[in-house]
């Protein structure tokens, strides 16, 4: 009786390095490329041949997707668990929708400023948070976008319980996808740069062990704070761009849907990866649209999705995918 | 007026630190911050609801089977869950919070809502304390958390199980040289959790209707009075709870009912600004904890 066993393989170009080497041959440098490469061109062809149904959820997914890096980023570069990405979203939704109803400010100018300014306050609002870690740090950020929704709803400011209605659109859907996704993209292989630079690797060490950076005197808060605004950007840019695309906003924007689906899309993309969290928000977003009949049940299945994900495929599909990728893979005997 | 604002700070007081002690104690012993605390709060009381008006059991019966119930989920939630993630303090978080979250859409998905879904107090009537009303209900609540702080005392410092609770909280290595078997605690920690989330439902539900969204909101107040109080000290909990409810009437009968959650994250916050580990936390420095 011959036993075997499975035996696997780096392939070599990895193992030396990302770039250099590549350059010897376009096979290699295909097979660094390819995986990036084919990816964003799908992306970018692929609403040209969509209904105009399916544009829409392209956008909404691209929301997520921003919503979920920027989740992804907090969480497996910097060890701050956000239950409120909401908040993010929220914030820049909001200001960017009052700066267009009360200033008549058009979306051009009104989505950067709310992008900037929304990812400021709500940097500043989770300040007397950053001192803290873990569950502690979860707490407050789950606390906020409600308090947000209470104070709305308790002093009827900036639309109330109606929210705030017939705010400019963007000039046409080609922009908004592209814009989306065009965002979406740069976001990711920005920060996907940004966690490999020195800056990215105070980051892990934050993650990894807080007090060893702080050691090394290094002021963690202030890179916790730096991190945290690059996170709210992308919420706010998110929250203010679809603001302009429903032409309003509403209560409905500190809604949990903002907080749980970008955790569930990262869990099942893969954490730590970023692209894992684009993959899992492509993912999850339209097939919840194929699900919409179930409604309220949408949420528990992302929900249960999530905890299978985190007992049993912790690494998410990304990871697994891109070990399949490196990998040979070949039966030997023993 | 005044006699009030006394009378329900204390009664609001208790309501609080019998949201909180059952999440404090799962916290305090295994470490574990069990954001399904609310939906089990939430469960219990449809569980009690469906045993009364479906299955029509008497009262006293369906709350005993409801609680066992619900420490049954919590005992399993660790075995299932928990146990493979152990550690890895994010991952619990996450998975917990889920799981709630999975709990709670699912009422609303089979269609829990609506004003029908109500317990009926345990004694009928009222009486007036200091010329203001309060309902037998409420008096009781106050009995029984007042009842649960002391038993649990006593519970922690006389019985093996206790003991062992107390051992594992505070160096769990040490504890487990001496043949406390850590994974068996943290199993009875989130049981015995559950059973009090179970209780306080037991307790307060009477009072309103159960919905789906005080789910949430007792997860968020049970949350406050940790932080507010410093996690791992019963003491703290109780005061913070009496401080809270006491800011919370005081807000709803001079100001307005709207601003109560504000009032609890100001809170939160100005705590977690002066003094990070709590009014009454025994933890040196909460940077070396997670």
């Amino acid at each position: 009786m011959v036993s075997r066993r499975r035996e696997r393989l780096e392939r070599g170009i990895k193992v030396r390095t990302d770039d250099v080497y590549a350059l010897c041959s376009t096979k290699e440098m295909l097979y660094l490329v390819a995986p990036r490469l084919i990816p964003i061109l799908v992306l970018l062809l692929l609403p040209l041949i969509l209904p105009t149904y399916w544009q829409k959820v392209v956008i909404f997914t691209g929301v997520f997707a921003l919503l979920s890096i920027s989740w992804d980023f907090l969480y497996s570069f910097t060890g701050l668990v956000s239950l409120g990405q909401a908040l993010f979203f929220g914030v820049g939704a909001y200001l960017a929708g009052s700066l267009n109803h009360y200033f008549d400010i058009s979306p051009g100018l009104t989505i950067p400023i709310s992008t900037i300014a929304g990812a400021t306050l709500c940097t500043l609002f989770l300040l007397p948070a950053l001192r803290l870690r873990g569950i502690y740090f979860a707490m407050i950020t789950l606390v906020l976008p409600l308090i947000f929704l209470r104070i709305i709803e308790a002093t009827a400011i900036l639309g109330g319980t109606d929210g705030l209605t017939a705010l400019a659109p963007l000039p046409g859907i080609w922009i908004e996808l592209y814009l989306i996704l065009g965002i979406m993209l740069v976001a990711l292989f920005a920060l996907r740069r940004l966690v490999n630079s020195d800056f990215g690797l105070v980051l892990r060490g934050i993650h990894d062990n807080d007090q060893a950076v702080k050691g090394a005197g290094i002021n963690i808060y202030w890179y916790k704070a730096q991190a945290l605004f690059i996170a709210a950007l992308l919420g706010s840019f998110a929250g203010a761009y679809l603001t302009h695309v429903y032409m309003f906003v509403g209560l409905s924007a500190f809604a949990l849907d903002f907080t749980v689906v970008p955790i569930a899309a990262t869990v099942v993309g893969g954490m730590g990866t970023l692209g894992g969290s684009v993959l899992g928000a492509f993912i999850l977003v339209p097939l919840s649209e194929v699900l919409r009949a179930f409604g309220p049940l949408r949420i528990v299945f992302y929900a249960l999705l999530i905890v299978v994900f985190i007992i049993l495929k912790p690494e998410g599909l990304f990871n697994y995918l891109q070990r399949k990728y490196r990998e040979f893979e070949r039966w030997v005997e023993v | 007026m005044l006699e009030n604002v006394l009378i329900y700070g204390l009664i609001n007081g208790m309501v609080l630190a019998l949201l909180a002690i059952g999440f404090a104690l799962t916290f305090g012993i295994s470490g574990i911050a069990n954001f399904a605390h609310g939906a089990l709060y939430i469960l219990t009381g449809y569980t009690v609801w469906v045993f009364l008006h479906t299955l029509g059991t008497p009262y006293l019966l369906a709350i005993f089977l409801a609680m066992a119930i619900t420490a049954l989920i919590g005992a399993a939630i660790y075995n299932v869950i928990l146990l493979r993630i152990r550690g890895m303090r994010s991952s619990e978080i996450i998975a917990t919070f889920a799981l709630a979250l999975a709990i709670l859409e699912a009422f609303r998905f089979f269609g829990f809502v609506g004003a029908k879904y109500t317990l009926p107090t345990f004694v009928e009537g009222s009486v007036s304390v200091a010329g203001v009303i309060v309902d037998y209900q409420r008096l009781i609540l106050i009995g029984v958390g007042a009842g649960l702080v002391g038993l649990l005392w006593f519970f922690t410092h006389y019985t093996k199980t206790g003991l062992a609770f107390r051992a594992i909280a505070q160096v769990e290595r040490t504890a487990l040289t001496l043949g406390i078997d850590s994974d068996r605690m943290a199993t009875l920690s989130l049981a015995f959790g559950a059973a009090l989330a179970a209780l306080a439902a037991i307790v307060l539900l009477p009072l309103g209707q159960i919905t789906v969204e005080t789910g949430l909101n007792v997860l968020l107040n049970a949350l406050a009075i940790c932080i507010l109080g410093g996690l791992g000290s019963v003491t703290g909990i109780v005061a913070a709870s009496l401080l809270l409810g006491y800011a919370q009437i005081i807000t709803v009968t001079y100001i307005a009912p709207h601003w109560l959650m504000v009032v609890t994250l100001v809170a939160i916050f100005v705590v977690l600004l002066v003094k990070p580990s709590g009014l009454f936390g025994k933890q040196k420095e909460l940077e070396e904890r997670v």
